[in-house]
C-alpha cells in the first residue's frame, strides 16, 4: 500500500492576533488531518477561544495566514463549517425547530419539505424531541447545548468547531454528545473541541493539542502534558 | 523633517501678526457696524478652514476603508479634532458678533446653522473614536465620517431653502466687498489654514508616538507573554 | 444558496414574529408612545390656529425618540447568546441582514407611528389644509430616513461602551437635514402650501443614504 499523506485540511502559518497590547495569539504555527477529532486544551488566556474564532472567521488575524479546505478566505467555505460556542447562539423566544428552519434558510436548505426533513433528522440525531414547541429559552442547559449543536450540524459541515460545548452541561449529557461527536468524526467530520474538561474527551479525541500562552506548545495523542519547553516556563 | 517644523511655525507666527495687522488696523472700518465687524476677519477664515478640514477627514476616511492604511487612520482622526476646535471658534465668534450687532445671541443665518450641524456630527465622531474599543474604532469612525461628509451638501440646501422661507439677519459677506477687506480676510484664512497645519502636524506626531508606544508593548507581549497580562 | 432577497425575507418574518411573541417589549413600546404624544400635549398647549404651524415638529420629534427606543431593542436581541456570530459564519450576505433589519424597523416605527398620529390629530385639532396625501409620502420617506440610518447606528454602537447613548448620539446630528425636511414639508402641508422641495431632497437623502449604508455595512459588521 502505497502511503499518501492527506491533504490537511486546515493549515495555520504564524498566526498572531492582538488585540491592542495583548497578544492572545502568538504565532501559531500547525497542520491538522481531515476526519480527526482534535481536543485543544489550554488554561485560561492561552488563546484557544481567539484560534476557534479565527478559525471561524469571526476574527481577522493580525498576521500569519489560515488555510481552511484549501480557501484563504473564510467566506469560500463557510458553507462546509459548523460553530458552536458557550452562548447558544439560538433566540429564546423562538422553539427549537423555529430556530433551525430559519438557520436553514440561511445556508441555503430552502425547499420546505427538504428543510423539513433535514431538520427533524438533525435534532433527533442530538437526542432531542423535533415536536417540542416550548421555546429555546425554557430549556434546561444540556437541552440548549444540543439544540445548540444541532444548529452547527444543519449543514453538514466537513468541519466542526466547539467552544466549550459541554461547560454546565450535567456528566450524563455531556457523555451522549462526545459519543456523539465521535460518531460524527467516523463520518469523516473533521471536529475541534476546545474545553477545559479534557477527561471527557480521553478516548475519543484522536489527538490533544496543548496551547499555553497563544502558542501550541504539544501535540499528544493522551492525556499526559507536554513537557515545557526550555525557557517557555516561568 | 524635523527641521521644518521650527520654521514654519515662525513663519505662521510672523503670518499671523501680519494677519492681524491688517484685520484689526489696516483694513477699513465697516460702515454700519463699526469695528465689531472686524470678528468677520476670524469668523469666516475659521469656517472656511474647519470645512477644509473636514474635507480632508472625508479623504483620510476613505482611504482607510480602501487600504487600512493606520496613517489614513491618524490623519483623519487629527483633522475631525482640528476642525470642531475650529468649528468651535466660528460658534463663539458667532454670537459675540450678533450681539452688539442685532441685540441676538444668535442667529439661524447659514454659516453659524451649517457649521453648528457640523459641530454636531463630528463631536459625536470624536465620541465614537473614543467609547469604541481598540480594534474596531477606525473602521467605524471612518465609516462614520464617510456618512457625516456626505450629509453636508444636505445640511447646505436644507438650511439655505430654510432661510429663503424664513429669511435672518445675515452676518457678513454680503454683497461686494472692499478689496482692503477682501485681502485682509484672505491673508488672515492663509495665518489660519497655517496654523492649522501646523497643530495638526503637531497632534499627528504625537499620536504616532502613542501608536508606537503601544505597538512597541504588542511586541513585547508578543515576544514575552508574562508580562503583557494587565 | 438561497438568493438574498430569500434570506432578506426570513430573517423579516423571523423579526416580525419574535417581535409579536415578546408583547411585553411591544406593548411597553406603544404605552410609550402614548406617554410621548401626551406629555407633548401638555408642554406645549396649543390653540387651533398656532398648531398648525408647531404640529410638524412636534410629530416628528415625537416619533424619533420612538424610534430611537424601538432600534435599540432590536439589535438587542441579536446580541443575547451571540446569535450574530451564527449569522456572521453562514453565507448568508451581510445586506440581506441590513435590509431585514432596516424593513423590520420601518414596520415597527410605523406602527407606533400609526397610533401617535390619530392622537395628535384629536389632541391638537389638526386639520390639513393641502393635499393629505403628501403628508402619507413625507412619513413614508421620512421614516425610511430615520430607520436606514438608525438600523446602521444601532448595528455600530452593538460594541461599543454605552451602547445605548451612542445610538441617538450618533444618529441625531445626521439626522437633523432629513429632519428640517419633515418637519417643514408637515408644516407646509397642514398650512396648504406645495412641499415639492422638501420631498425631492428627503428621496435623495433616503436614495443617498440607503446605498452607503448598504455599501458599508458588511464592513462595519465585521469590524473587530
Amino acid at each position: 500500500m502505497i502511503e499518501t499523506a492527506p491533504a490537511p485540511v486546515i493549515t495555520v502559518s504564524n498566526l498572531i492576533k492582538q488585540f491592542g497590547r495583548f497578544a492572545a495569539l502568538r504565532g501559531v504555527t500547525a497542520e491538522f488531518s481531515g476526519g480527526k477529532l482534535y481536543a485543544i486544551l489550554g488554561d485560561n488566556g492561552a488563546g484557544k477561544t481567539t484560534l476557534l474564532r479565527t478559525l471561524a472567521g469571526l476574527n481577522q488575524p493580525s498576521s500569519g495566514d489560515v488555510t481552511i479546505l484549501g480557501a484563504r478566505k473564510f467566506h469560500d467555505i463557510c458553507q462546509h463549517v459548523g460553530y458552536m460556542a458557550h452562548p447558544s447562539l439560538l433566540y429564546d423566544e423562538m422553539s427549537g425547530m423555529e430556530n433551525l428552519e430559519y438557520f436553514a434558510r440561511l445556508y441555503g436548505i430552502a425547499s420546505h419539505t427538504r428543510c423539513a426533513e433535514v431538520i427533524r433528522a438533525v435534532i433527533l440525531s442530538v437526542g432531542l424531541d423535533p415536536d417540542l414547541v416550548r421555546p429555546v429559552g425554557q430549556y434546561s442547559q444540556g437541552m440548549r447545548q444540543r439544540m445548540s449543536l444541532a444548529r452547527a450540524l444543519l449543514n453538514d459541515p466537513k468541519i466542526l468547531l466547539l467552544d466549550e460545548p459541554f461547560s454546565n452541561v450535567d456528566l450524563h449529557s455531556a457523555t451522549g454528545m462526545v459519543r456523539l461527536l465521535a460518531g460524527i468524526r467516523d463520518r469523516g467530520t473533521t471536529i475541534f473541541i476546545v474545553t477545559h474538561q479534557a477527561s471527557l474527551l480521553e478516548g475519543a479525541a484522536d489527538e490533544f493539542v496543548w496551547m499555553e500562552f497563544g502558542k501550541i506548545v504539544g501535540r499528544t495523542h493522551d492525556l499526559r502534558r507536554p513537557e515545557p519547553a526550555g525557557e517557555n516556563a516561568q | 523633517m524635523k527641521r521644518a517644523f521650527p520654521i514654519l511655525g515662525i513663519l505662521t507666527a510672523l503670518l499671523l501678526s501680519y494677519a492681524l495687522y491688517q484685520g484689526l488696523v489696516v483694513a477699513p472700518t465697516e460702515k454700519t457696524m463699526g469695528d465689531v465687524q472686524r470678528i468677520f476677519y476670524y469668523h469666516v477664515p475659521s469656517a472656511w478652514t474647519a470645512f477644509i478640514l473636514f474635507f480632508i477627514n472625508f479623504g483620510a476616511s476613505v482611504v482607510y476603508l480602501i487600504k487600512r492604511n493606520p496613517a489614513a487612520d491618524i490623519v483623519a482622526l487629527v483633522c475631525a479634532e482640528v476642525g470642531v476646535v475650529f468649528c468651535t471658534v466660528v460658534l463663539i465668534t458667532g454670537p459675540i458678533w450678533a450681539r452688539p450687532v442685532w441685540g441676538i445671541w444668535w442667529t439661524w443665518d447659514m454659516r453659524l446653522t451649517s457649521t453648528l450641524v457640523l459641530w454636531l456630527i463630528y463631536v459625536s465622531y470624536l465620541f465614537l473614536r473614543r467609547f469604541s474599543s481598540g480594534g474596531q474604532t477606525p473602521t467605524l469612525a471612518a465609516a462614520l465620517a464617510v456618512l457625516g461628509a456626505l450629509c453636508v451638501p444636505f445640511v447646505y440646501f436644507s438650511i439655505w431653502f430654510f432661510r429663503t422661507q424664513h429669511p435672518q439677519p445675515v452676518m457678513g459677506g454680503g454683497g461686494s466687498i472692499d478689496p482692503r477687506m477682501l485681502h485682509a480676510l484672505l491673508i488672515n484664512w492663509l495665518a489660519f489654514s497655517c496654523f492649522a497645519y501646523l497643530v495638526c502636524w503637531s497632534r499627528y506626531r504625537l499620536e504616532k508616538l502613542q501608536r508606537d508606544v503601544d505597538e512597541a508593548h504588542a511586541m513585547e507581549s508578543l515576544l514575552d507573554p508574562q508580562r503583557s497580562v494587565r | 444558496m438561497s438568493p438574498p432577497t430569500g434570506i432578506m425575507r426570513v430573517t423579516l418574518l423571523k423579526d416580525l414574529r419574535l417581535e409579536w411573541r415578546s408583547k411585553d417589549a411591544i406593548n411597553s413600546m406603544l404605552f410609550f408612545s402614548l406617554l410621548v404624544v401626551v406629555v407633548f400635549s401638555f408642554s406645549f398647549d396649543p390653540s387651533a390656529e398656532e398648531s398648525r404651524q408647531i404640529a410638524g415638529g412636534l410629530v416628528w420629534v415625537a416619533f424619533l425618540f420612538a424610534a430611537v427606543v424601538a432600534l435599540n431593542q432590536t439589535w438587542a436581541r441579536e446580541i443575547r447568546n451571540q446569535v450574530l456570530d451564527a449569522y456572521r459564519v453562514s453565507p448568508a450576505p451581510a445586506n440581506s441582514l441590513f435590509i431585514a433589519k432596516t424593513l423590520g424597523n420601518f414596520i415597527f416605527v410605523s406602527v407606533l407611528e400609526a397610533l401617535m398620529t390619530p392622537l395628535f390629530i384629536v389632541f391638537y385639532r389638526l386639520r390639513a389644509l393641502g393635499p393629505a396625501w403628501q403628508l402619507m409620502l413625507v412619513a413614508v420617506l421620512g421614516t425610511w430616513a430615520l430607520v436606514v440610518n438608525g438600523t446602521f447606528f444601532a448595528a455600530m454602537s452593538l460594541r461599543t461602551r454605552s451602547r445605548e447613548i451612542m445610538l441617538p448620539l450618533l444618529l441625531f446630528p445626521i439626522s437633523i437635514p432629513a429632519l428640517l425636511a419633515m418637519v417643514q414639508a408637515t408644516t407646509s402641508i397642514l398650512n396648504g402650501e406645495g412641499a415639492r422641495f422638501w420631498l425631492v431632497l428627503l428621496a435623495t437623502y433616503d436614495l443617498v443614504f440607503t446605498t452607503v449604508c448598504l455599501l458599508l455595512f458588511e464592513t462595519v459588521l465585521n469590524a473587530e
